[in-house]
Order: structure tokens, then C-alpha cells, then sequence
């Protein structure tokens, strides 16, 4: 369990998190989204006690991390700056940590097995490619076999292959009934593996809510109808009160404001023939871009008071 | 296993008696350092240098010594002679100092290293083991070998000392005390500057450049002044007779001491209270 609460943080005039509040619970996996620049990093940063926080706490199974007898055991993190030096191999890297905890050598193998980096444990990180590193990275999260696991942007660089691992991993982490926080700014990644999502944009929380809520929450909800009597359709919707139609390039017509049911009922009424009637879901992506416009917009030389004013706005 | 037993396991895990100590930072420390070969390079480079610079200069003494007046036969320090390249083995260890703590912010391994291990003093202490340590085995290797090498070196007519001479034991002990120090002081810089490249530059710039700044002061003031100097502080180390205008040799450890300690103690309480 993560607990953020009012949770702020500021760097010189920039509100980098600004008065969040947030939950991630066990057994789920919490999707961290929000442009890039709206402080998921900082967040995830504040989390480990790695920055201090201006106001405002933040508290990993009701402690902080300094407080933990054995930080390696209760929380692991794959962070933005990948701490893994060059010159030293996943092997060695992994050591070194594990020692600092007294975690055996044996524990280190196992992650290393786990994440597929065994055969190649003697080399230097600074060879591998983008995609062994984060493995290297999720590794050592691993390494002290903890309750809670904070990701920020694993599968950034990631191919297909490597992609789908991170996805099934963090599935199967969240189903073994630990907290997983997993920061992206890819809404459309994230709606195949969050249960539950917490969207930041300049540093505040837009919404926070489970994935299937999020999708209905989409403001841009049509019906995509398709008919040979097309024309004389779209006329008799348009009597339809709120109904707002938009005749596509393909000879179908996008319904807003009136719902499947109603278009039936109209098309049967008419007796107008219909081959397609199909609600539209705004998709992640949409809902994403529709609920983070306005911080984004926003992202130039905005003072901090003004671009607060616009968030608590919305 | 089954979820629940997994879960058990971790519980059990996590419930661990006790909690994470200093000799798991100290082992954790010398995995650091023995696992990048940067510190094989400055360390071999130390030994390295000091052996060489050492040689060639008794073999040139040795080689001048008919040309050579009187006078300058009588103040010949052998000693002193045999450890001068030790003198030069001070950058490499400040540069290992640097190293040990500006790579971890520069590899992004700080955040890596202060998640598993959060009492940022304990690990500052663990760091300064462990680098402290190898760093005053080394520089005791560099400074004996140098001093054994050069001493055979110095064959007759030129004279030679033994350890037995006056003041050769602690010139040669001390020279790798001194050494170490100045390893400690580099490490504090970089604890509290963070990268590398500024961190070498303060320190080399502590050692070069401040003195060249005091010897532009009238004299009675840039005696007054040098010998706070550490180069100053090394030199009178490596000496077998007294120098003049310095601090005894060991009087000038305990200031070079001060000096790292002061340093290191800041950069204890900047790392604590800064954001990593």
C-alpha cells in the first residue's frame, strides 16, 4: 500500500507536485499517468525518501522508507535514472545491493533467472542494450523479494517481446497481492495492464479511478452507423433532441448525443435498413489527451500561481 | 508455490529480525569498488608511478652524484628522494576519492544505493572505510616499495638511508599516512560537489592552485600561510630532516586530518539534508 498525502514538492519557483493525493493498494496494479514533466518521477522519488517533500507525506505500508529495518525487503524500485553503473557487471550490481540488506548470493541468481539476464551476468551493463538494462533494473526492484514495487516507465525502449514480459510481470507481481505503481505517459499501455489509474498533470491529480470507470468516463462516447439509406437517416436523427450527426468519408454517420437504443427505435420507426449499429468508446488514449490537455497546454513559462489557478479550475 | 505461501514467504521475508548494519554498507562499499576498473586503473596507476618516478630519480642522483658539490652531498635527503613519486601518487588517490562517490551521481547508482540502504550517514561512514582503507594499504605499498627500490638505487659513493636512519621510518610510513588523507579529503569534495569533473577540479585546484595564490602574498605572510598548505603539509612528511617554515611532520598530518574530517563531516550533513 502507497499512500500519498497532499504531497508537495517544489524545485526553485516549479511546483513539481503540487498537493497529490493518491492510493495504490495491494493485489492491483496502479497505473502512474500523466505527461511528461507532470511529476511522476518526483513523486516516485518522494515515495523512496530519495527527495525530501515541501508539504504534505507520502508512506510505503504506513512507514517511510527511512523508518524500514530492511528497505530492500518491503519496497524495490526501478527509477528514472536507472542507477546502474556502466562499468559494472549485472552481477556486480546486483551484489552490491544485496549486500547492503545481507540478501545471499543465491537470491541474486534467482533474479537474475528470472529476468533472463543469467547467461550474460559477467558483462558489463554498458554493453547491454536499452532493454537488457531495464531488465537489470526490474531485477534489482526484485532482489529483496518486496511487498511493494514502484516501476517508472519500464517499458520505455522495450521491443514487442519485451514489452509483453513487463506487462505479464507486473500482472502477475499485483496477482500475488503486492502494490504495484507503474508510472507511463503511454495511456494506451497502460489500459492493458492498470487496474486502477492515477492521472497527474502538473503536478496535481486529475482523476484517480479504475480503468473500466476511466473508459466510461470518456466524454467522446458516439454511435457509428451504417445504413443504405443513409441520407434520409441522418435527417431524421438530426430531429432527435441533442442529436448531433457527422456523415464520414466511408458513407457512415457518427451519432453523438443520442444513445444506440434511440437510433434503433428511430430506424425501426422509418423502417430504414441498418447494417451497422455500434456504440463507440472514446479510446484510453482519448480520454487521456481529453482529461490532459489543459496541463499540457500549459507546459511553457506559465508562473506556477496561474497554472495552479487552471488546474484546480477543471 | 501458491500465491498464498508466496505471500506468507515475503511476510516472513520482510519480518526479518534485526536490520540492515554498517558491515553489509562495508561490503557493499568494497563490492563497489572492486567490481569498476576505474579502481584498478588509479590504484595500479598510484603504485605505478610512485615505483617509477622514484627510481628514475635515485638513478639520476646516482648518476650526478660526481658532478654534485659538497655541500649538496651533505643536505642529500635519500629518503626524501625515494619518495617523491609516492608525492605524485596523491592524484590518483584523489582522483579513486573522487570516483568512489561523484560515479554513483553520475551512474544515476546513488538512488539505487539510498533505496536499499536510507541512513545516508551510515553509508558516507561505509564509504570512507572501505576507500580509506585500500587507499592507506596502497599508498603504504607504493611508499615502501619506493622506498626499498631507491635506497638499493643509491649505491656508493652516494648515500643511502635504511629505515633505521633519522627520520626515514616515519617519512616512509607517513608518506602513505599522508596519502591516505588526501584520498579522504578528495572523497568529502566530491560528497559535497557531487560530479566528477567539478570535483577533480576543486581538488587538484585546493592542492596547485590556492598555494600559488599565497606565495604571491608578501613573504612573512606566505610563510605564515603555506604551511597550511597540504603540498606543504607532504612535503615535510616525505623529508627525512625538518623543513623549514612548515609544521612538524606529524603536527601537519594532525591539520591535513582536520581538513578531511571537516570536509567529510560538511558533506555528511549536506547529504542528509539534500535531496539525492
Amino acid at each position: 500500500m502507497i499512500e500519498a498525502k497532499d504531497l508537495t514538492k517544489r524545485y526553485g519557483d516549479t511546483l513539481a507536485v503540487n498537493d497529490l493525493s493518491f492510493t495504490a493498494r495491494p493485489g492491483l496494479v496502479t497505473g502512474f499517468l500523466g505527461p511528461n514533466g507532470a511529476g511522476k518521477s518526483t513523486t516516485m522519488r518522494l515515495i523512496m525518501g530519495l527527495d525530501a517533500p515541501n508539504g504534505g507525506d507520502v508512506t510505503v505500508n504506513g512507514r517511510h522508507v527511512h523508518d524500514m529495518s530492511w528497505p530492500l525487503h518491503e519496497v524495490g524500485a526501478l527509477l528514472e535514472s536507472r542507477s546502474i553503473h556502466p562499468g559494472r557487471s549485472a552481477r556486480g550490481h546486483l551484489q552490491m545491493l544485496a549486500e547492503t540488506n545481507s540478501i545471499s548470493r543465491t537470491r541474486v541468481d534467482e533474479v537474475l533467472e528470472m529476468v533472463g539476464l543469467a547467461s550474460v551476468s559477467h558483462r558489463r551493463a554498458g554493453k547491454f542494450s536499452l532493454g537488457m538494462t531495464q531488465r537489470l533494473g526490474i531485477a534489482a526492484a526484485l532482489l529483496g523479494d518486496p511487498e511493494v514495487l514502484l516501476f517508472d516507465e519500464p517499458v520505455n525502449g522495450l521491443d514487442p517481446d519485451g514489452v509483453r514480459w513487463v506487462r505479464n510481470l507486473l500482472k502477475e507481481l499485483a496477482h500475488e497481492g503486492r502494490t504495484v505503481l507503474v508510472s507511463s505517459h503511454l495511456m494506451g499501455e497502460m489500459a492493458l495492464t492498470a487496474d486502477e489509474v492515477v492521472i497527474i498533470g502538473k503536478g496535481r491529480l486529475i482523476v484517480e479511478l479504475g480503468i473500466e470507470e476511466l473508459l466510461a468516463h470518456g466524454s467522446k462516447s458516439s454511435v457509428r452507423v451504417r445504413s443504405p439509406q443513409i441520407k434520409q437517416l441522418k435527417a431524421a436523427l438530426e430531429e432527435l433532441d441533442g442529436a448531433m450527426t457527422t456523415l464520414e468519408a466511408d458513407n457512415s454517420l457518427t451519432v453523438r448525443g443520442a444513445d444506440e437504443v434511440a437510433i434503433g427505435k428511430r430506424a425501426a420507426s422509418l423502417l430504414v435498413t441498418l447494417y451497422e449499429l455500434a456504440p463507440q468508446y472514446a479510446s484510453l488514449e482519448d480520454v487521456f489527451m481529453d482529461l490532459t490537455g489543459g496541463s499540457v497546454e500549459y507546459s511553457g513559462s506559465q508562473p506556477a500561481s496561474q497554472t495552479a489557478a487552471k488546474g484546480a479550475a477543471r | 508455490m501458491s500465491t498464498a505461501t508466496a505471500t506468507q514467504a515475503r511476510k516472513a521475508a520482510s519480518a526479518r529480525p534485526g536490520h540492515y548494519k554498517l558491515s553489509g554498507l562495508i561490503r557493499s562499499e568494497w563490492t563497489k569498488l572492486r567490481t569498476v576498473r576505474s579502481t584498478m586503473w588509479t590504484l595500479g596507476l598510484t603504485i605505478l608511478i610512485g615505483v617509477v618516478i622514484s627510481v628514475i630519480s635515485a638513478t639520476a642522483t646516482r648518476a650526478h652524484w660526481s658532478t654534485m658539490t659538497p655541500a649538496d652531498r651533505v643536505s642529500f635527503d635519500p629518503a626524501g628522494k625515494s619518495l617523491i613519486g609516492v608525492f605524485f601518487g596523491q592524484f590518483t588517490i584523489g582522483v579513486l576519492g573522487v570516483l568512489a562517490m561523484s560515479a554513483e551521481y553520475g551512474t544515476g547508482t546513488i538512488h539505487a544505493t539510498l533505496s536499499a540502504a536510507p541512513g545516508r550517514l551510515r553509508v558516507l561512514a561505509a564509504k570512507t572505510i572501505v576507500f580509506g582503507a585500500i587507499a592507506l594499504v596502497i599508498s603504504e605499498i607504493t611508499s615502501f616499495v619506493s622506498f626499498f627500490l631507491a635506497q638499493a638505487l643509491l649505491t656508493a659513493p652516494a648515500t643511502h638511508a635504511t629505515l633505521a636512519s633519522p627520520g626515514a621510518l616515519r617519512a616512509v610510513a607517513g608518506s602513505g599516512l599522508y596519502l591516505c588523507v588526501i584520498g579522504l579529503l578528495a572523497l568529502g569534495i566530491a560528497t559535497l560537489i557531487r560530479h566528477t569533473a567539478g570535483s577533480i577540479s576543486a581538488f587538484t585546484g585546493l592542492l596547485l592552485v590556492i598555494p600559488l595564490i599565497v606565495s604571491a602574498f608578501p613573504t612573512w605572510l606566505d610563510n605564515d600561510l603555506s604551511r597550511f598548505m597540504p603540498l606543504r603539509i607532504g612535503a615535510a612528511m616525505i623529508s627525512g630532516p625538518p623543513l623549514a617554515n612548515t609544521f612538524t611532520p606529524w603536527t601537519g598530518l594532525l591539520v591535513l586530518f582536520i581538513y578531511a574530517a571537516v570536509v567529510l563531516i560538511v558533506s555528511g550533513i549536506v547529504l542528509v539534508k539534500r535531496d539525492a
